[in-house]
């Protein structure tokens, strides 16, 4: 990577010239298409979201079956649009505004803490007209784009521990009020956009494996230690939450005895019903009508954190299995752009964006069959909600723009455009 | 941008853990979904579908000729689907305040109704009232939109169109109760189902109860309803039962049970009580069986108060003691026969060779033994009298000596009444059948064991195990001889033991101790036969036939001789076309009125009967008992009914 490093900083202008300049053959060509095994694979999960969501909220208000389905639609169309008007805008230029991106990601997320209304315990959204708007959700392409923009600018210092300590702490301020408000998932998100961010800008193994063994051993003191000495950093239920996986237990009776008691959800039975959902569907899902576990309401936010297992019941292990497909192709799609970006910057929010969504939905489904934590993670573009969605195609535009301006650059050398 | 390797290496990495999760995620779901689902299926149905069941209709019960003495009837059932009330508060009360009124029922009670069946299946419709009647529903069903979330459905209810006949015999219906689910004879039986509780209906539950159907119904996570294409099973009606009752003497014998009480009343005596048995001595049907005072069964097709319950059962109520209605007198009641015993004595001491039947015994009023007196009743002094004048006059001195006599023979009275069938359970269709005793030492010496090993335990306190604790007398034999002291029996043990001699007589000595039995077929409920119910006599018994003879002889002249002690009833009845083989009876009870017995054998050939009948607190057997059995007999053989009340003042 260093070697390459110390083009970064003439990376935009190299874009920003050939629209600049008449005598520039690639103005006069129309201009590069964005990456279409992307828009694929977007438009795709797109579609099985809303094929998805149909179901699992057709009774969710009653008379109007169609409320939440519209929504979505509504809000992967925009996000579509703002995919696209991203990727035709070069991303460099937001390498400029890092400051004050981060300052907008800080804002955004002391807005919500100060003014956000309340909903299921935590106050992670504003309400806007026709619209409740997460900043946490937003806050994962700002905080990309503003570590990228960080570590750009310390480049030739990526082996100091200072530089690693610097992004760590950029992330973690973010990720600490999120926390706070409380959305543990977006604040794990935040911490391994900047791993990983690290990780592909060069970061010493030694010092990737120091982080690794520093939030090993602090689970450890936040799930075992501080507990047992009677500190509780986290509240009880994302303790419960966090743990569930590891003993679950389909015996319902028992669970509500337990919920009666305590007068608290019992995570057990939310991961119970997402597995009997999942496990139902068997080979080819039980269809729209007879889905008895999202029809008859038995799983908690089918719609929200836990799509995957109406996906997993709706359509089997066939449905699932091509929904995962389309997460490998966006995957496989972000770290190829990641791989051909032209410089630094482009590679680094490739790899932040790549990070948050394998993270996304290795977190999110791996909760929903039961051998992850179940936190307040959000399946891309599966599952409803504007921020969430919009965030993500947001995300995908910065691929997307990255893509185009790696294809650019390239044709401007005379290389092969590459895929 | 060239790449570095450093940079590949790294994104190789990334790359890998992707791969390494995806693998991991679907290997995951192949193990969820495909090895493992059909578990998952199960689970998901298990949350969302539950089973209601459809009511199979009862089974009927026909009598012998067909027709028709416990019923299934379907009526409407008013129930409410909580789901479609009108929203909680004010219009869901005017909803329940304008049932109730149509009802006649309260708000507060339909509302205590839905809470109740919510909270217990919340799916599932609220039944509100079983026997609204025809002009109810027809208003609600005209008036829907006046009263949304009231339905109607089809129940089946038992009913018995003859009320109180028959009422201990058939039994009644009621829901499973919890006690009875761990029974082996209702294994399988769901929460909820109507099943027999007594007579009949309870000893044929199995047959007549037939199997609920299953309608499936698919809730929400709040146990709401939700549209399904689930099937229901459907039920499958109950098998009827035919039986050997004969519904004409049935109704007969309850009609002369009443009259004779009645009778009894007149003349002073209590007679709280009684019972029939009238049993064809051939093979052990039973034509009728009847006890008194009785109840109506269609008054458990709904539920009971708990006082009203209790009424029934005979529970002391206040102060005031009740008669149970509910005991069948006929088989569970326990008592001292008095002289109808007689002819029991009379047979065990001929066959033993205890007595010459021709020598005559019993002169004088009074038997003494030690300084104790046994005497006749009144006072009678029927001089020495040989077996058969005896049973005809009842001679008490008579029987008393042959106890007496007998005390040194091995028991031979006991041993013959048990041979013929007193003091152990007969077999009879139906539960709740008494042991009896027959009075014996080894009996003696064990409940004075007993009652002293009360005592011992309870230091103070009645035991009431026996009066007083001594060893065996002559005079315990002596009191059985005549059907009294610690005799226990009821009349169907008579009526199985009269059969006895009397299937013995037809048959030169060679008898059977029959079965008594109701039961004769189980069909389907459209007709077809499913199974003939036999019941094997209990055993055989030879009998010495000039000895028989003699006894027989004794009580047909008992009946039909000038001086016999029921002669006087059976005035004016052709003994030449229908023989009449009877004993009167009268069991004393301290410081009650006499217990009223006979027992009767009309010896036709193609149509022979057996009838025992007893009125506790009736008084003289002659004059209570006797010309009930009369009545029966009349109605049996179609002769003119009359009630002609005995003279006999005998025990």
């Amino acid at each position: 990577m260093s070697p390459t490093s110390g083009t970064t900083p003439i990376g935009p202008s190299v874009i920003q010239a050939p629209e600049r300049t008449p005598e520039s053959s690639a103005r006069t060509r129309p201009a590069l298409p964005l990456d279409p095994l992307l828009t694929l694979a977007v438009i795709g999960l797109g579609i099985a979201s809303v094929m998805t969501l149909g179901t699992a909220t057709r009774e969710a208000i009653p008379g109007n079956p169609h409320y939440y389905v519209t929504r979505q639609v509504v809000y992967l169309a925009i996000g579509l649009i703002l995919m696209v008007v991203l990727g035709r805008v070069d991303y460099a230029r937001l390498r400029q505004l890092k400051y004050g991106i981060y300052a907008l990601l800080i804002l955004g997320i002391l807005a919500v803490l100060g003014a956000g209304n309340e909903t299921k315990g935590s106050t992670r959204a504003i309400s806007l007209p026709f619209f409740s708007f997460q900043a946490s959700e937003l806050g994962k392409v700002l905080l990309t784009v503003a570590l990228a923009g960080l570590i750009v600018d310390r480049a030739r210092r990526l082996r100091e521990r200072d530089t690693t300590a610097r992004v760590m702490l950029a992330a973690l301020v973010p990720a600490m009020l999120v926390i706070a408000q409380p959305d543990l998932g977006s604040g794990m998100v935040y911490m391994v956009i900047a791993f990983v961010m690290l990780l592909v800008a060069g970061t010493p193994w030694q010092q990737l494996s120091g982080l690794v063994a520093l939030v090993c051993v602090s689970v450890a003191v936040v799930l075992v230690a501080a507990p047992a000495l009677g500190v509780h950093v986290l509240k009880p239920y994302q303790t419960q939450r966090l743990t569930a996986f590891l003993h679950p237990s389909s015996n319902f009776v028992e669970i509500k005895e337990k919920e009666s008691k305590t007068g608290e959800p019992d995570p057990r039975y939310q991961l119970a019903q997402s597995k009997i959902a999942i496990g139902s569907g068997q080979k080819t899902g039980r269809g729209a009508a007879d889905s008895t576990q999202l029809t008859g309401n038995y799983l908690p936010e089918d719609d929200t954190d836990f799509v995957f297992a109406a996906v997993g019941e709706q359509y089997g292990f066939v449905g699932a299995g091509l929904v995962l497909c389309l997460y490998a192709l966006l995957i496989w799609r972000a770290l190829r752009v990641l791989v051909m970006a032209k410089d630094l910057f482009g590679s680094l929010v490739a790899g932040g964006v790549a990070a948050m969504l394998m993270f996304q939905v290795f977190v999110n489904v791996g909760m929903t069959i039961g051998i992850m934590p179940i936190t307040g993670i959000t399946l891309p573009l599966m599952s409803y909600g504007g921020s969430s969605v919009i965030t993500t195609l947001l995300a995908v535009g910065l691929l997307q723009s990255i893509y185009v301006q790696a294809r650019a650059s390239a044709a401007l050398k005379g290389r092969v455009p590459i895929y | 941008m060239p790449v570095s390797p450093q940079l590949a290496l790294r994104v190789a990495v990334l790359g890998g853990a992707a791969l390494l999760m995806f693998g991991i995620i679907f290997f995951r779901l192949w193990y969820l979904q495909v090895l493992t689902g059909e578990q998952y299926v199960q689970e998901a149905a298990a949350n969302s579908v539950r089973d209601l069941p459809i009511a199979a209709p009862r089974g009927q019960i026909f009598d012998r000729e067909g027709q028709p003495i416990a019923a299934s009837t379907v009526t409407n059932a008013v129930q409410i689907v909580p789901s479609a009330l009108p929203p909680a508060g004010r219009p869901r009360l005017a909803l329940y305040r304008r049932l109730g009124a149509l009802l006649g029922m309260s708000a507060a009670h339909i509302e205590a109704l839905v809470v109740k069946g919510r909270t217990a299946l919340p799916y599932a419709p609220v039944t509100i009232k079983t026997d609204a009647g025809r002009g109810v529903l027809t208003v609600l069903a005209e008036r829907q939109n006046e009263f949304p979330g009231v339905v109607q459905k089809p129940v089946s209810i038992r009913s018995y169109p003859y009320g109180e006949m028959a009422a201990q015999v058939l039994g009644y219906v009621g829901q499973v109760s919890e006690l009875e689910l761990k029974k082996s004879a209702f294994r399988g039986v769901q929460q909820g189902t109507v099943v027999g509780q007594e007579g009949l209906e309870y000893y044929y539950d199995r047959y007549l109860r037939g199997h609920d159907g299953v309608s499936r119904v698919q809730v929400d996570s709040a146990g709401y309803p939700e549209p399904t294409r689930l099937q229901p099973t459907p039920p499958k009606a109950g098998y009827s039962l035919k039986v050997t009752l004969d519904l004409g003497l049935q109704r007969e014998g309850e009609k002369a049970l009443l009259e004779g009480i009645e009778n009894a009343r007149a003349s002073g005596k209590p007679a709280e009580g009684g019972a029939f048995t009238a049993i064809d001595p051939r093979n052990g049907q039973i034509l009728a069986i009847g006890s008194s005072p009785s109840f109506n069964p269609n008054k458990f097709a709904k539920p009971l108060t708990t006082s009203e319950y209790e009424a029934l059962k005979g529970e002391v109520h206040g102060r005031q003691e009740i008669p149970a209605r509910l005991t069948n007198r006929a088989v569970s009641g326990a008592y001292p026969t008095g002289s109808t015993f007689k002819p029991f004595t009379a047979m065990g001491a001929l066959e033993a060779g205890v007595i010459n039947p021709s020598e005559g015994l019993g002169a004088g009023q009074c038997i003494h033994v030690s300084t104790e007196p046994f005497c006749n009743a009144g006072k009678a002094d029927y001089g020495p009298v040989g077996l058969v004048e005896a049973l005809k006059v009842s001679s008490d001195t008579y029987f008393f000596e042959v106890g007496e006599l007998a005390n040194s023979h091995h028991e031979v009275i006991q041993n013959m009444a048990r041979e013929l069938g007193i003091g152990h359970t007969t077999g009879i269709d139906l539960p709740s059948e008494i042991e009896g005793t027959i009075p014996d030492p080894a009996w003696r010496a064990k409940q004075n064991h007993l009652q002293e090993a009360c005592e011992h335990e309870k230091h103070h306190g009645t035991c009431d195990i026996v009066a007083e604790v001594r060893p065996w007398s002559v005079g315990d034999n002596m009191d059985l001889a005549v059907g009294q002291g610690d005799l226990l029996t009821s009349p169907l043990q008579m009526a199985v033991a009269y059969s006895t001699l009397a299937n013995a007589y037809m048959h030169g000595g060679y008898g059977t101790v029959v079965t008594p039995h109701l039961g004769m077929e189980i069909d389907e409920s459209n007709g077809g036969l499913v199974q003939s119910l036999s019941f094997r006599p209990a055993r055989h018994v030879h009998l010495n036939y000039s000895d028989l003879s003699l006894v027989m002889q004794g009580i047909h002249e008992a009946a039909s001789q000038p001086g016999g002690t029921s002669a006087d009833v059976w005035r004016g009845w052709d003994q030449e076309q229908h023989p009449v083989y009877g004993k009167t009876g009268t069991a004393e009870h301290t410081g009650k009125e006499d217990q009223s017995w006979y027992m009767a054998y009309v010896g036709d050939p193609n149509r022979p009967i057996v009838i025992a009948v007893t009125v506790e607190q009736g008084g003289f057997g002659a004059e209570t008992a006797a010309p009930i059995a009369r009545l029966m007999a009349s109605q049996y053989f179609g002769k003119p009914e009359q009630f002609v009340a005995g003279t006999s003042k005998t025990f």
